[in-house]
Formats: C-alpha cells, sequence, structure tokens
C-alpha cells in the first residue's frame, strides 16, 4: 500500500448501476404497465380491451373503465409506491431496517384524526378528514421520534421497532376505546382496513398528492442520505440535521396519511420492499427512489390483483394479501440471515 | 488560525475541558496527546461545532464557531470524528462524494468530481470504490472516512484517532497522506493520537492534555522528555533519541530494581546504586 505514490485517477464516468434510472429500470416499469394493464381488465363486469381497442365498447363499459377500473388502479400504484418510499425515508432516518409507518404508531396517529373527523365532523368532505388524519399522524410520529431519542445510545436494534409498536398499541387502544364507547368500531374498522374496491373518480384524487410528496423526496435526497449516516456526520457537512430529519419524519406523516384516509391501511409494504431495495443496491437514497417506487407499486398491484381474483368474485381485502405475502417474503429474510442490523 | 480562548465544557460538576486556551497556527500538523479521558476528543469535537461549550469562545479564520453558518465552516473546516459504529450501507464513491455537500449540495460539478477521485487516489481506494461500507474491514471503513474529508477540501482538518483500526502498514499510509496535505496543499492538520511515538515522529507540533486542561505545547522534541511524559500520562516512560526522533519505549516492561524489587521514586534504582534487572531476570524468578 502506498497512499503516497501519486496514481492516476480513472475518469470519473458513471456506470449504469450508478444511474437513479437504468435499463432495467424501464424494463421493470415495462412489466408494471403490462400488470396494470391487466389490473384494469380484471373484475366482476366484463370488460375486454378488445372491445375498447375496436370501437365495440358501449357507453356503459366507458363509464365502468374510467370512473372505476382506471381509477382503481392509478390509486393502487400511488398508494403502492408511497407506502414503500415512506418506509425506505423512515428506516433511513431512524436509522433502523425494521421500522415503517405502520409499525410505529404512524398510522394508528392518523386512525386517531379519523375518529376525531368522524365524530366531531361526520359530514366533512374527505379533504378535511384528510388534514385532521395529517395533523394527527405529525403528531404521534413527532411522539415516536422523542421517544427513539430518549433511548441509551447503546441500545439494541430491536429496542425501535419495539417502542414503536407499543406506542401503537397504546394510541390504537385509545382509539378502540372511544370508538367502542361511540359505538363507532365498525366505522373505524372499515376507514383502517386496506380496501381499493372503494376507489372510485371523484375519491381518489388526492392520492396525486403522493406524486408531489415523491417530488419532494427526490430533492432532499442528497440530505435525507446524509442525516443517515448520523447526526455528527451531518453536522460535520454543515447539514442542518434536525431540521432535515423533522422534514423527512413529516414527509412520512403526511404521506401515511394521505393513503390511510383514501384507501386505508396496507402493511408490510413499507417494510419488506425498502429491505429488498437496500440489500441489492445500498442506501443512497437518490439512487432507490425509482426503484422502489416500482417495486412498490408493483407489490401492491400484484396484491391487489390477487384479492380480486382469489375468492372471485367477492373480494379478500388487499391489506390481508399483502400481510400475508410481505410476512413471508420478511420471514424469509429473517431466516436466511439478509436482515442487517443498522 | 485557531483560536481557543477560555473553553469549558462540563458534564455535571466535571469539568471535562477546564478554561482551555490554544492557538493553533495555520499549515503543519498538531497531534493532541493525553490519557483517556483527558478531553482530546472533547476539546476537538468542541472546535468543529459538533459540541457546544459552557463557557469561552473559539474562532476558526475570522469565523465564531458558535454563530456562524454550519456550511460555510464545512468549506473551511472538515471533521472526522470515530467511526467505528457506523454501519451505513452506502458505497466508497458515495461516501466520498458525500465529502463535497458543503461545496455544492449534491449536485457534483467537474470541480467536485475531480476532488473526489484525487481523494480516492490519495487514500488509495481505487479497489474498493463500489463496495459498500457496511461490508468492509474497520480499517477500509476508516480510510473511507478520511477520503471523504479530504475531498471536502478545506484549509483545516480535523481527525479524531484516524489510525484507529489501521495495521503498521496503513498507519503509516495515513500519516504520509497527512504529512502530503500539510506540506504539499498547505493544509492545517489536527490529530488526537494514542501512540505518542507517532505524534514525536510525525507532527510539528504537540499539545499534552491532562485531566481537561493543557499541560504543555511544544516541538515534538520540547514534549517528549521523560518528566513531562511522566507527569501526562503517570507512568515514566524511558526516552531514547533514534535518528533524529525522540522515541518513548512504553513497551518495555518497568525495570525492577534488584536490590528492593520495586520502582518507586524513593528505590536505589533511582539513585543510581544499582542496576535494573530485566524482566527475565527478577530476583524472585531468579531465587
Amino acid at each position: 500500500m502506498s497512499a503516497h505514490a501519486p496514481s492516476v485517477a480513472p475518469a470519473a464516468t458513471d456506470k449504469p448501476a450508478g444511474r437513479p434510472l437504468s435499463r432495467g429500470w424501464f424494463g421493470g416499469l415495462a412489466v408494471l404497465l403490462v400488470l396494470a394493464i391487466v389490473s384494469v381488465f380484471t373484475g366482476v363486469s366484463d370488460l375486454s380491451p378488445v372491445d375498447f381497442l375496436t370501437g365495440t365498447a358501449t357507453d356503459r363499459q366507458w363509464l365502468h373503465l374510467l370512473a372505476s377500473r382506471v381509477p382503481r388502479t392509478v390509486a393502487v400504484l400511488l398508494a403502492g409506491a408511497s407506502l414503500a418510499l415512506s418506509g425506505l425515508l423512515m428506516q433511513l432516518l431512524v436509522r433502523n431496517r425494521f421500522v415503517e409507518p405502520g409499525t410505529v404508531g404512524t398510522s394508528e396517529s392518523a386512525g386517531v384524526g379519523i375518529l376525531i373527523a368522524v365524530m366531531v365532523f361526520p359530514t366533512a368532505p374527505l379533504v378535511v378528514k384528510m388534514v385532521i388524519a395529517i395533523v394527527t399522524a405529525l403528531i404521534g410520529t413527532a411522539l415516536f421520534l422523542r421517544l427513539v431519542r430518549s433511548l441509551p445510545p447503546k441500545a439494541p436494534v430491536v429496542a425501535v421497532p419495539l417502542i414503536g409498536i407499543m406506542l401503537a398499541g397504546v394510541i390504537a387502544a385509545g382509539t378502540t376505546f372511544v370508538a367502542y364507547r361511540f359505538d363507532l368500531m365498525q366505522t373505524i374498522g372499515i376507514w383502517m382496513q386496506g380496501d381499493f374496491s372503494g376507489v372510485l373518480r371523484g375519491r381518489y384524487e388526492m392520492l396525486w398528492l403522493l406524486a408531489g410528496m415523491g417530488l419532494l423526496l427526490w430533492l432532499f435526497a442528497d440530505r435525507f442520505t446524509l442525516a443517515s449516516l448520523g447526526q455528527d456526520h451531518a453536522r460535520a457537512l454543515g447539514l442542518s440535521y434536525k431540521a432535515t430529519l423533522n422534514l423527512g419524519l413529516a414527509l412520512v406523516a403526511t404521506s401515511s396519511a394521505i393513503t390511510l384516509v383514501v384507501v386505508g391501511g396496507i402493511g408490510f409494504v413499507g417494510l419488506v420492499v425498502p429491505n429488498l431495495i437496500t440489500l441489492w443496491r445500498g442506501d443512497n437514497l437518490r439512487r432507490n427512489i425509482g426503484w422502489t417506487a416500482l417495486a412498490g407499486s408493483g407489490f401492491v398491484l400484484v396484491c391487489d390483483l390477487m384479492s380480486r381474483t382469489l375468492n372471485a368474485p367477492y373480494e379478500v381485502p388487499v391489506g390481508t394479501v399483502s400481510g400475508v405475502l410481505g410476512g413471508i417474503v420478511f420471514l424469509g429474510l429473517l431466516l436466511t440471515g439478509r436482515m442487517r442490523t443498522q | 488560525m485557531i483560536l481557543v480562548s477560555g473553553v469549558t465544557k462540563r458534564y455535571g460538576k466535571t469539568a471535562v475541558v477546564d478554561d482551555v486556551s490554544l492557538q493553533l497556527p495555520r499549515g503543519g500538523v498538531t497531534a493532541i496527546v493525553g490519557a483517556n479521558g483527558a478531553g482530546k476528543s472533547t476539546l476537538l469535537s468542541m472546535i468543529a461545532r459538533l459540541l457546544d461549550s459552557d463557557a469561552g469562545s473559539i474562532t476558526v479564520g475570522d469565523l465564531d464557531v458558535a454563530t456562524c453558518d454550519s456550511r460555510e465552516l464545512a468549506r473551511r473546516l472538515a471533521i472526522l470524528r470515530q467511526t467505528n459504529d457506523l454501519q451505513s450501507r452506502l458505497t466508497v464513491a458515495d461516501l466520498v462524494g458525500f465529502g463535497r455537500f458543503p461545496h455544492s449540495g449534491g449536485r457534483h460539478t467537474a470541480t467536485d468530481r475531480a476532488a473526489i477521485e484525487q481523494a480516492i487516489s490519495w487514500m488509495n481506494l481505487h479497489d474498493l470504490r463500489d463496495r459498500f461500507l457496511d461490508e468492509m474491514s474497520g480499517g477500509q471503513r476508516q480510510r473511507a472516512f478520511v477520503a471523504m474529508v479530504l475531498a471536502q477540501d478545506t484549509e483545516y482538518l480535523l481527525l479524531d484517532e484516524p489510525l484507529n483500526n489501521l495495521d503498521v502498514a496503513h498507519a503509516h499510509a495515513m500519516l504520509t497522506t497527512l504529512r502530503r496535505a500539510a506540506d504539499e496543499l498547505n493544509k492545517t492538520v489536527v490529530i488526537v493520537v494514542h501512540d505518542i511515538n507517532y505524534a514525536s515522529c510525525w507532527a510539528d507540533q504537540i499539545v499534552a492534555m491532562k485531566n481537561g486542561v493543557i499541560r504543555a505545547v511544544g516541538s515534538p522534541r520540547e514534549i517528549m522528555r521523560r518528566p513531562l511524559l511522566k507527569d501526562v500520562f503517570e507512568l515514566d516512560i524511558e526516552v531514547v533519541e533514534l535518528r533524529g526522533h525522540r522515541i518513548a519505549h512504553f513497551y518495555l516492561p518497568v525495570p525492577i530494581c534488584a536490590n528492593c524489587n520495586s520502582a518507586n521514586e524513593a528505590c536505589c534504582l533511582n539513585r543510581g546504586v544499582s542496576e535494573p534487572v530485566p524482566l527475565t531476570l527478577r530476583p524472585q524468578v531468579a531465587s
């Protein structure tokens, strides 16, 4: 080893694997689009792509396509990408691979907001309920962050998700207590359960806000990656660590609340997709955004297709399918020793 | 110039750094030495605004570290604290690239890329550039982090125990690189080292700390003296001259007196009455 021997630096070229959007990614996108088309033409009433291409489709069929099938598929894609990206960002900022918004109290806090909205403003439009849910999700996430910060520095890795699960449990218990008292158990249950069957034109458009969240994530990607190196390294490089952390977790909380209000809770997407992606591609956020969004969309799309076909013409809730599929992948990661501790 | 005046850091009632004043001129390599808990790392962290001080002021050039813009300071001064705990899954090239954050904020310009390549080349990390940090040894990771602060391209370079985890060859290469950064690029390098002989042989100036205060500041020749080392480290260490450098022989067993079987100051050994006995011929073993 001779660090002092000047060596010729190779030209700084970007490798294909280094670019955020590579040829492989566009291949993945093509597969996703095919799946999306399959999804659009899967369902109880019989729609065939041939009818639409040859122009023999009736007005009723057009209405069905544009008011129900396409919105549903778009909602699946947006929600899937957002869930996976939220999980990725949260794991990065909390520096723990075992967390996702659904297991640390963020979703449960948004549920508190939904309960408040249902009780106090039962007739308010969806956007009002969403704002309330975002506010409570922000508060719950801040509470989680506060608890994590008070952990001793040498606390074991599982302490962070454990605290999250405890916090989520306490919040959920409170929600259940109030909902039970006011006979709202079923209402809350419907809100919280992940389900795309209620997605219709006019009822899902707020999910496009998630695309805006994704854009913010892209803009601040380097700062978030830098923050993931920890407070000392971040501050040494002139990053305001706390502001970055707060911004990132606010993004996570807001996205989670939006998804929860529109489609409900879908577990394990935010846990397994980021773990698979970072295992493969590392922790550089900017490089992972494209693949994580793609994989999250694909995962939820497959879950939603299964939820519609497993027990047709009835639907299995998509959250149930994602829980089983995601759980299997998660256990697989654990049992093969691929879950990393940090 | 780094100017530290009357700086104090307390944890509870204990002052870890106690009313320290210090002047570090531009250029050269300064080594901070001292026993564990002497306050070396704390002082370094306060100079680099990673820790707030409880009293006193610190300026780096014309910047007051307590009030200046953090990113502005990051373009003048780089710090590397001990990195043993970090398990991030970034590639070496990514990590070194983050050294350019204070300058460009993430979008790398041609200048940034040149600085990154130079840093990777200085730390001889070409073969490792696409490896993930969490799949490397502690020493390799240490070199990657030093490359990151080199890429930051600052006038001041503060390194807390940069020789940690490094074998002798890599430690030697690291010191060569730091020396080169001071001599060729005119950087001001401040390091915390545990091995006083590295400080003696490679630094221009040594700062010796004990119990939160500075005991002595001077050239290696001035600091590497037996009574001073005994005061700072509370160990009687023989100092010898080797090719123009002073070497403290703290690896040797403390000599034992043949007469009184001890090595305290009152012993006849110190009065020149008897000769020290090597470890293998200690009286109790011989008899």
